[in-house]
């Protein structure tokens, strides 16, 4: 390697270290964020022209139709994706990283094959290799049943005994490929077995995996990439690769760890857990609540709203999925005009992903000042006039604090029940991601409005126009 | 057993790094604000792109004549330059909103 090529290296990794770290700060991160895009255009160039070896035109022909072939998707993709939509596109983009890794193993897999014996790779590289392919296969596949299964396209599958399953056949991965390595063989039928169990493993780790979990398996599956970009830095003893992918692999299960512990949940549980998948969870929980539900209408919400003093808005999913991030600004600065206090109260996991509902807001033109954390507003809420809840379910249920038999108890809520009035925008009574029942549905201080978040929310910005 | 000593010794230097970097990502990321996890998030996942390189080095190093090689390389690149292209894209189109506002 020339040293222009090393220096370039050394450089995109400062970049990537120095880049991750502004990213962490509200001012700096978009900064932060082309920085390290700078350092990795660097030395991708770097890469390509500063080569020393021969190669024939046809190759660079090759290399540079595939980067403007893929230049061009990803940033259509990347200009035309709805911000609702993060979540799936993130997962999208990470199973792309682990394909590409797990296609570089099965080149230089592919060229050790029918090699003398005395030129062959020696065990750390066939490790290296081989590693490469799984976790590359694993990440391609899991990555992709998330996309599917956030995109509503694919529902959680549970095959019986998966656990015991996945396990069996992640002990065979590991087995097969130490066998891979130990007998030191060029078989390709060998190897491409491994890749299609990797694949299989892939798809069984994901499927039965519960949608309230979601998050912390895309953040587990970026941080895999990461490693699996590593791995292949290892193969070719290039550092910008080796540190680039443990820089997001570290950084991915810390943002993992935080967003369990957002839960209330161990890694573990979400893994092996049988939660959010419905059945034997609806089952349990669903007995116990009663009571009548009060119906309301936009108009008398909206009179409620219109002399309220202070109120807090919770805003979830439901309104990500109806599009209405744009309404509700209106509706808020409506009732500010009005003289009435209005602020937003984020859990940390509401939407899909940690910090999605800060983007969608701030899509939406939101003032960041009157977003609050869950620890920050929740003392505030029996001073509170009005909560309107549009469309959280689990992060508002009391349950978590009273119920030790349901499975979110201990998870971490935003207390709005003891506000002086609740009033719960819905589209129906069916309960939510998680599959539990809400008694804060049934508690005598909600007002149930119910319709898309959209509708209901624009008839409410009508209504308090009139008045 | 030997195999593996030879293996720590061989790449000792590597090692280091591999240890060092593990902590230097752990410290970069903690106390990150919620605020802030979905376009980490994302941006992260644009920086373990940085896979392109070694699917670069596949083809360059592919003999012309091996068509397996060259097309395997040719897809991983594909796929890696649409994960750092879009990672990157997408991430700054997030950070914009978040700006725009407090003009």
């Amino acid at each position: 390697m020339s040293i222009t090529l090393s220096i370039i290296y050394l450089i995109a990794t400062v970049t990537f270290v120095v880049g991750l770290k502004m990213l962490g700060h509200p001012e700096s991160a978009k900064r932060g964020n082309l920085t390290a895009a700078i350092g990795m255009g660097i030395a991708i160039l770097g890469t390509i022209f500063l080569s020393e070896r021969e190669v024939p035109t046809i190759i660079y022909v090759l290399i540079g139709s595939a980067i403007v072939i893929g230049g061009i998707i990803g940033w259509i993709i990347a200009i035309k994706v709805e911000m609702t939509k993060m979540p799936e596109l993130v997962s999208l983009f990470n199973g792309f990283g682990g394909a590409s890794a797990m296609l570089i193993g099965l080149v230089e897999f592919s060229k050790n094959i029918g090699v003398d014996q005395a030129d062959k790779a020696s065990a750390s590289i066939i490790t290296t290799i081989i590693a490469a392919i799984a976790i590359g296969g694993i990440t391609f596949t899991g990555s992709l049943i998330a996309w599917a299964k956030l995109n509503g396209s694919m529902k959680d599958i549970r095959l019986p005994k998966y656990n015991l399953i996945n396990n069996l056949l992640f002990i065979g991965l590991v087995a097969f490929g130490a066998y891979i390595v130990l007998m030191n063989t060029d078989s390709s039928i060998l190897m491409y077995s491994l890749l299609l169990a990797s694949l299989v493993y892939g798809v069984l780790f994901v499927i039965p995996i519960g949608g309230a979990d979601m998050p912390v398996v895309i953040s587990l599956l970026n941080s895999l990439t990461g490693i699996a970009a590593a791995i292949t830095g290892i193969l070719y003893g290039n550092m910008v690769m080796l540190v680039g992918g443990i820089l997001v692999g570290s950084a991915g299960l810390i943002l993992t760890f935080a967003m369990c512990k957002a839960m209330n949940r161990s890694l573990s549980n979400v893994i092996f857990g049988a939660f959010g998948g419905g059945g034997d969870v609806a089952a349990s929980g669903g007995g116990k609540i009663g009571g009548t539900v009060k119906k309301t209408s936009a108009s008398d919400s909206a009179v409620l709203l219109n002399y309220s003093d202070n109120v807090v808005i919770v805003p979830g999913y439901g309104l990500a999925v109806a599009q209405a991030q744009h309404v509700i600004h209106e509706l808020e600065e409506l009732l500010t005009k009005k003289g009435v206090n209005v602020k937003y109260a984020i859990h940390p996991v509401a939407g899909r992903m940690p910090g999605h509902m800060n983007v969608l807001l701030a899509e939406s033109n939101v003032d960041y000042s009157k977003l609050i954390e869950m620890d920050d507003i929740n003392p505030q809420f029996p001073n509170t006039d009005v909560v309107l809840v549009v469309g959280a379910n689990d992060v508002v249920n009391p349950a978590a604090h009273n119920d030790p038999t349901s499975p979110i108890y201990g998870m971490p809520i935003l207390d709005v029940e003891n506000a002086k009035h609740i009033i719960v925008n819905k589209r129906s009574m069916k309960p939510g991601y998680a599959g539990i029942e809400n008694e804060l549905f049934f508690n005598q201080k909600t007002n149930m409005l119910f319709g898309d978040a959209k509708d209901a929310l624009t008839e409410l910005v009508n209504e308090l126009k009139n008045m | 057993m030997n195999q593996l000593i030879e293996f720590l010794q061989d790449n000792l230097e590597l090692i280091y790094i591999l240890i060092l970097a593990i902590f230097i990502g752990l410290e970069l990321i903690k106390n990150v604000p919620t605020v802030l996890h979905t376009p980490l998030m994302s941006g992260a996942n644009a920086l373990s792109g940085v896979v392109i390189v070694g699917a670069i080095l596949v083809m360059l190093q592919s003999d012309p004549e091996n068509y397996l090689a060259l097309a395997l390389g040719f897809i991983a690149v594909v796929l890696g330059i649409i994960n750092v292209v879009g990672g990157f894209a997408v991430t700054d189109r997030m950070l914009q909103m978040f700006k725009k506002k407090k003009s």
